[in-house]
């Protein structure tokens, strides 16, 4: 690591701040998955912040979700077909998706905060509750119930009003200020969905549905590290204004293996946009796009897949083909942006300096030229023996 | 009986995920009396075939009639995934509003 003091999620100092004071007064354990890359030096950082706040606090960090260490150029991509070798990209690091387990061994130390690295979403919520109501590790109708619950709370405001509103269809009451989810559960695993009074947004059948299905794939087998989760008989109730009961979720056995996600380094994201409008705008930007691809093409001789959107015309479904040339005809305000990946630094600059070079050499009118190189880390998933992780759970206290 | 074609954003909603180089995209018919219709009207093969310069692989539909939702799960389908793609919405979340661009019979006047 760069620094050994970063890695985790930099805004864990506002937010604990926030409600550290409160949470320590009234009991109130935190689990927090802000360790990120280094639940280490975050629970440094959140015992130095409760002295300053004059707390007495027992932070648990839970490690054993790196695995940057076991990958070799032997470890095999199975999304490829290739080995680590023969991907030939640099391995910026790997991390599997701990489960509820890891964290039950920290609750066991019965600290204030608990802070992870990475963890499976729901299982932040399954652990606390299989702790409070004593589910054994392979009670799998309980566990496969709570994924459910922890499943929609993880996205947030998502099951509170939070990327729903489609007007006039969906409409969400005091949207700019929506309240934060939170679930009544009871021992059977069923709960109620629900927010504080006086925020804005909803809870309804609606809400719930759309987020229950959110990223899931076959609604008979959401896998965990914790369970093999079955939302497929799934039951949502209104029972009151914001209140909403989910049940009928059940689980089967947890997956053998767990998930963990190697990072490589994927080059640079180059993009650069400048903008049109007014009277033939959509001509000029079409125009500005033929320069880009001849120069590119017949100077540069980029072989690189280089991306030309007409953002107001054919951007985010642009490569769906439904859109028509005329379309950009009739547009008076439109941006055109440039977009390559590349590990050759020399072709991401050149993209940009060809947009930037529009002011000058390109259609009349044209303004407003940004252009940034992005570094990508790319992603391969592979499926670790659940031996291969040395969980380790630290107390530190302040 | 009479039966009409409307956009399927009149009788339905629809929420994006994404996962790899999937895009799954839930629909969640409105009024329970339009399921059956919607159902037998967007089929796993309307939509494979919807767009498929941009929905290049198979389709799968998963059906929760006690819901009244449909859930699709399209591979190859986000322009190789959040790390590779060039959309600017690498994450293909806008891609529920093309399903909904989608027309449907249905028979309730």
């Amino acid at each position: 690591m760069a620094d050994p003091e970063k890695g985790y999620d930099p805004r864990i100092e506002r937010r604990l701040g926030a409600v550290l004071a409160a949470c320590v007064k009234h009991r109130t354990t935190i689990v927090s998955n802000m360790g990120a890359a280094n639940p280490r030096a975050a629970g440094r950082l959140t015992v130095e912040l409760a002295r300053r706040m004059g707390l007495r606090i027992r932070v648990a960090v839970v490690q054993g979700d790196d695995l940057t260490r076991t990958v070799t150029p032997a470890t095999a991509l199975p999304e490829l077909g290739k080995t680590v070798a023969e991907h030939g990209l640099r391995v910026v690091g790997a991390n599997a998706y701990l489960g509820a387990d890891a964290i039950l061994a920290a609750l066991d130390h019965e600290p204030h905060v608990i802070l992870t690295g990475r963890v499976a979403d729901p299982s932040l919520f399954v652990a606390p509750l299989a702790h409070r109501f004593g589910w054994k590790a392979d009670d799998w109708h309980h566990l496969g119930a709570a994924t459910a619950i922890g499943h929609l709370l993880e996205c947030s405001t998502q099951v509170t009003g939070g990327y729903f509103a489609d007007p006039p269809y969906k409409t969400v009451p005091d949207i700019a200020f929506l309240g934060f989810p939170l679930a009544e559960v009871e021992g059977d695993a069923t709960g109620i969905v629900t927010k504080l009074d006086g925020t804005g947004g909803l809870v309804s059948e609606h809400t719930v549905k759309e987020q229950l299905m959110y990223e899931v794939h076959d609604p008979r087998a959401y896998l965990t590290p914790d369970v093999t989760a079955d939302f497929s008989q799934a039951r949502v109730s209104q029972e009151a204004k914001d209140r909403v009961r989910i049940s009928g979720v059940t689980g089967r056995t947890r997956p053998e293996k767990l998930k963990a996600i190697i990072g490589f380094d994927g080059g640079l994201l180059a993009e650069a946009e400048f903008s049109y409008a007014g009277p033939g705008a959509g001509s000029r930007a079409e125009l500005a796009v033929s320069i880009l691809r001849e120069r590119l093409e017949r100077i540069h001789r980029c072989q690189e897949i280089v991306r030309l959107d007409l953002i107001g015309v054919n951007a985010l479904h642009g490569t769906a083909g439904n859109w028509t040339p005329a379309y950009a005809g009739a547009t008076s305000d439109v941006r055109l942006r440039a977009a390559m990946r590349t590990h050759d630094r020399a072709m991401a600059e050149t993209l940009l300096e060809e947009v930037e070079s529009l002011w000058l050499s390109g259609p009349a009118g044209g303004g407003g030229y940004r252009g940034k190189l992005t570094p990508s880390v790319s992603t391969q998933a592979i499926y670790v023996d659940r031996s291969a992780i040395e969980l380790a759970v630290e107390v530190m206290q302040s | 009986m009479t039966r009409r074609k409307v956009p399927l954003r009149d009788v339905a909603s629809a929420r994006t995920g994404d996962k790899g180089d999937i895009a799954c995209i839930s629909v969640w018919v409105y009024d329970p009396r339009d399921y059956e219709d919607v159902k037998a009207s967007l089929t796993a093969e309307r939509v494979a075939a919807a767009y498929p310069a941009l929905w290049r692989g198979r389709v799968e539909r998963h059906e929760l009639p006690q819901l009244y939702g449909l859930n699709f799960v399209m591979h190859d389908a986000l322009e190789g995934g959040v790390n590779a793609s060039l959309n600017l919405d690498m994450h293909g979340k806008s891609f529920s509003f093309l399903l909904l661009t989608l027309d449907v019979e249905v028979s309730r006047p």
